[in-house]
């Protein structure tokens, strides 16, 4: 297959939104996910919902809710474009944030149920030794969730690429700018004799969403196979 | 080391209330399943906040309910080592054993003295339970702990397991001079382990004294005491009979034979005489197959509810139990001051004191 300098740039724009998604989502995922498996506070059930509100609502709601908040003339936009000279709605940097919100709930998920496979136990013998709550997170906690939290990574990653509702909602399907693969696919359907093309995007998304699952179990039984010595 | 203890909690059907003072060597927490043993270890560990009361290691207030003082358990130095290991599954032997250490430098030793030192690189999930729990406790001494908690450490392994860790414990214990709280069950092991017993029943610290003492059941319901009383007793070791497999050892003026090579010429050993094994007669028996016999006097008589009495013994200074019937009681009629021999079924050594 020869790909032309315009698919390499919707390729190379879906991996850096989809990168950025992830990597900016994570903090927040492990944190979401600590508190809802650990946590004991008033308000929980309130932000379970809300991480899971973007799996369950139509995707152009959320893209929607986005465009209302985070929009030229939206609350928090104005506020990141006064504060950082941020700018979101038809942005790559959008397509980020939507892809960002709608990977939440997927790794999320995949981490909770990674902090809530890991004994506490484990981690009471640690601060009978001395160790701090930050030193146990990092030393006990996190190595021990690993597997999951690579799980969590792929799927959000995954989700992120194929991120399409939401996406083009918010950013809409500016070539170059916000047109990442599944828009592309989308707009190339539009127009008769372009199958071909399209095929292209399709056989792309296809290997790279099956190299990250393959990545992920294999990520996954490394690192069962190092904690089971 | 000094541990006072001031506590109440509420734990479910629980009511737990202790007032203890508690000092060096080794203090065992002892007593059945459910008295609350183990919420004690876990106030003291900084596990658990207690309802009310207060608790004091070496002077520092570790919490006090009335002030809202908590420490919290990592900055204790308490260590402690659970009923199961607890080692950290992603870790080797040696990470694990360096988890709470401030360096390096006690390693090599601690492994030497644990029998770890072939494991280093090994994960845990390749250990047998003996081993996983001696580098538990390994674990928790180099992390230099100023009091040692051991919740049920042998529990969780079989008697083969049981019988290979003691000897590292009571090691630890002559080498390491860390005060232990030690929280078990098992009579055998509180009387080979611990100098200090308290008893707890139902929440409540029944009694608390040395173990010879909480042996012998000295002002201790008779209900939980019959089945636990013993005389702890100190021998010196004279002979070893390679030929009969027998230690000759002195208690007083008298000479006894226990079965097995025990102890180091010159040292002395605790032996543990249960009282259900001491039989009592009125003239010096002859043509008997024991090998043990004890002129005593007797110094008192205990009769419960049940058909049983423990009948305390004096042999010159040494304390000694006998549980008998109350019916041989009044059969052979024993009193006070009365001069018997007390026959030893068996003894079993339940201390090995260094020197």
């Amino acid at each position: 297959m020869n790909f032309g300098a315009a698919e390499w740039i919707i390729i190379g724009l879906s991996l850096k939104v989809a990168i950025w998604a992830v990597v900016l989502s994570l903090p927040f995922a492990i944190l979401a996910a600590l508190a809802l498996a650990r946590g004991q506070f008033w308000g929980k059930s309130a932000l379970n919902i809300m991480v899971h509100l973007p799996l369950v609502l139509p995707p152009v709601v959320t893209g929607y809710l986005l465009l209302l908040l985070f929009g030229r003339t939206g609350p928090l936009g104005q506020f990141l474009d006064w504060a950082f000279g941020l700018t979101l709605a038809f942005r790559w940097t959008g397509a980020a944030l939507a892809a960002a919100i709608m990977a939440l709930p997927l790794t999320v998920r995949a981490i909770r149920l990674a902090i809530e496979a890991v004994d506490p136990k484990l981690e009471q013998a640690a601060s009978t030794l001395g160790a701090s709550r930050l030193r146990v997170f990092f030393t006990i906690t996190l190595p021990l969730i690993m597997p999951g939290l690579a799980a969590g990574l792929v799927l959000g990653f995954a989700k992120a690429m194929g991120e399409f509702g939401a996406t083009i909602t918010f950013v809409s399907n500016i070539p170059g700018q916000t047109q990442t693969i599944p828009t592309a696919i989308y707009a190339l359907l539009q127009v008769p004799g372009q199958e071909g093309a399209a095929a292209r995007l399709i056989i792309i998304s296809v290997v790279i969403s099956a190299g990250a699952l393959i990545l992920s179990e294999w990520l996954a039984s490394r690192m069962r196979r190092r904690i089971a010595g | 080391m000094s541990l006072d203890l001031s506590i109440s909690h509420k734990l479910g059907a629980l009511d737990l209330s202790l007032e203890a003072q508690l000092g060096d060597g080794v203090t065992a927490l002892f007593g059945p399943s459910g008295s609350g043993k183990t919420s004690v270890l876990n106030i003291i560990a900084g596990l658990i906040r207690p309802d009310e009361g207060k608790v004091t290691l070496n002077g520092r207030v570790l919490c006090d309910q009335s002030s809202g003082v908590f420490r919290p358990a990592n900055q204790r130095r308490i260590a402690v080592v659970f009923q199961e290991a607890r080692l950290f599954p992603h870790m080797t032997v040696e990470r694990n054993l360096l988890y709470g250490a401030p360096d390096r430098s006690g390693l090599d030793e601690m492994a030497e003295l644990l029998g770890l030192t072939g494991l280093l690189r090994r994960h845990p999930a390749t250990l047998s339970g003996g081993e996983a729990q001696r580098v538990a406790l390994g674990r928790a001494l180099l992390s230099r702990p100023e009091l040692l908690l051991m919740d049920e450490p042998l529990s969780a392994l079989d008697s083969a397991r049981k019988a290979e860790l003691l000897p590292y414990f009571e090691r630890l214990r002559d080498e390491a001079r860390v005060p232990i709280l030690y929280v078990s069950h098992a009579v055998e092991e509180v009387a080979r382990l611990a100098d200090t017993v308290v008893l707890m029943e139902e929440g409540r610290a029944r009694a608390i004294g040395p173990a010879s003492q909480i042996f012998a059941g000295d002002g201790i319901d008779m209900r939980i005491s019959r089945d636990m009383a013993a005389g702890l007793v100190e021998v010196t070791v004279i002979a070893h009979d390679k030929a009969d497999r027998l230690t000759e050892v002195t208690l007083g003026s008298s000479t006894l034979w226990l079965p097995g090579l025990n102890g180091e010429i010159g040292g002395k050993l605790r032996l543990k005489i249960d009282a259900r094994d001491v039989m009592l007669m009125t003239g010096r028996p002859t043509g008997t197959s024991a090998l043990n016999i004890l002129p005593v006097t007797i110094t008192g008589i205990r009769e419960g509810h049940g058909p049983g009495a423990l009948i305390d013994l004096d042999h010159e200074g040494t304390r000694l139990i006998a549980r008998i019937t109350r019916r041989s009681v009044r059969g052979l009629s024993l009193t006070k001051d009365q001069r018997v021999f007390a026959v030893l079924k068996s003894m079993s050594v339940a201390h090995r004191r260094p020197g």
